[in-house]
């Protein structure tokens, strides 16, 4: 194959930051880039469907409010199954979370657009907001009694040397997992999708070669399929586990 | 930023295009994190102040007509079953009064009836009675009448067989004679 005429296609490029309005406040490089763009894209899309579509309040919902109203009754339920009714002080948190994580996701899915969640630093952030409001909350709400939630009770006094340690450590990984499991699952899905179509384009550039072109053609089909639900599917445990880890804030004792 | 060991070297010149992976390149670090803060901020608010308070509002709304419209339909349903339980019991109470008057109305006719009959019978009687009586006194004319003509008629064939007249007082005499035989 003559290397370097053929279509060259870098899985890497599409995670690529550009500035384009340079911005540096104070030393820091704070440039409107495409990521920023693409949040607030996000943020526009997400207020067009929670505000705009639900700005005539009608009795009989449209098709966006059907779905601003879908989504909220669906994370007020997990709210509600996972934390109790002491947890509606925090349904905006896991809802802004929710729908920012989703129509990034989603959003990342048109081709040629950016994926906000698939840098680690957006999805540490985020999950950085969880750990804060749990760790600040709980403290607040509960004093020194919140660290009671490394003590499991009813565990023989010897055995909580062992005990209280590993569940530090589960504590602390847990922003870590969050993040990671968001940034890696998008990265990975995005890069797949991308070495496939370079496949394809040079399996058609490579003469006889192109009749097996459908093939990595037919697995970006189903890739793209698998990307739809991981997209969501993600930002659902991103926001059940910001649930199950605000219910420690809520309820700390074991 | 804790994530400096990574793209340290690198952050300096080409912003992610020197073979620099892009998620982990530090250098895009401080701009992502304030336009996150920004949007993400932002979209908090706007969620937070106007649009769940608005949804969930226009949820509880939906409830409440629902509830009172289900309500209203009770009531309703409850005002027609009372409606047609009245409707019965008038229906019911027509229907007995129908009854009596029929059986009123069969009475009177059926007494009319009697009466009626009781007075055709009445004159019939009388006209029977009457109508007797003349038989009786035709019969007894008549039978005075039959002794006279058979008077006569002894007296006569007395006569064509004897050539004699007979006495008239023997005639009569043997007359009765025979006839009480």
């Amino acid at each position: 194959m003559a290397a370097g005429t053929g279509p060259v296609i870098d899985p890497i490029h599409q995670f690529e930051v550009h500035p384009i309005v340079p911005l540096n406040i104070g030393g820091l490089d704070l440039s409107f880039t495409n990521a920023s763009l693409f949040m607030v894209i996000v943020l526009g899309v997400a207020l067009l469907l929670m505000l705009g579509g639900t700005a005539g309040r009608s009795l009989i919902p449209g098709r966006l409010q059907s779905m601003a109203e879908m989504l909220y009754e669906f994370i007020e339920d997990t709210c509600q199954s996972t934390m109790g009714s002491h947890g509606r002080k925090f349904l905006p948190l896991v809802f802004s979370l929710f729908l920012f994580v989703l129509l990034s996701n989603l959003i990342g899915l048109i081709p040629g657009t950016f994926t906000v969640t698939s840098h680690i630093i957006v999805t540490f952030a985020l999950a950085a907001v969880v750990i804060l409001t749990v760790i600040i909350y709980g403290i607040a709400k509960h004093g020194t009694h919140f660290f009671g939630l490394f003590v499991p009770s009813g565990v023989p006094k010897p055995l909580l040397l062992l005990i209280v340690p590993i569940e530090v450590i589960s504590f602390v990984s847990r922003p870590i997992s969050l993040s990671m499991r968001l940034f890696a699952n998008m990265l990975a899905g995005h890069i797949a999708l991308k070495v496939f179509a370079g496949f394809l384009l040079m399996l058609s550039a490579a003469g006889g070669w192109f009749a097996l072109a459908p093939l990595p053609l037919a697995m970006i089909v189903a890739l793209t399929a698998l990307e739809f639900l991981v997209a969501g599917l993600q930002a659902f445990v991103f926001a059940v586990l910001t649930c199950i880890y605000l219910n420690d804030a809520l309820h700390p004792g074991h | 930023m804790s994530f400096s060991f990574i793209g340290a070297a690198h952050a300096a010149g080409a912003p992610a295009q020197g073979g620099m992976f892009p998620p982990f390149d530090a250098s895009t670090f401080a701009s992502q994190l304030f336009w996150l803060a920004v949007t993400f901020g932002l979209l908090y608010v706007l969620m937070s102040r106007v649009a769940l308070p608005r949804i969930g509002g226009i949820i509880a709304d939906r409830r409440a007509k629902i509830e009172s419209d289900l309500r209203d339909a009770a009531a309703a349903q409850k005002a027609a079953e009372d409606a047609a339980k009245a409707f019965e019991a008038g229906l019911s109470q027509a229907k007995a009064n129908a009854q009596g008057i029929a059986q009123s109305a069969r009475e009177a006719a059926s007494k009319q009836a009697d009466t009626r009959r009781h007075a055709v019978e009445a004159d019939l009687a009388a006209k029977l009675a009457v109508a007797e009586t003349a038989i009786v006194e035709m019969k007894g004319k008549a039978m005075a009448n039959v002794a006279a003509i058979a008077e006569d008629a002894a007296a006569a064939i007395v006569e064509r067989l004897s050539g004699a007249a007979p006495a008239a007082a023997d005639v009569a005499k043997a007359i009765t004679a025979s006839a009480k035989k």
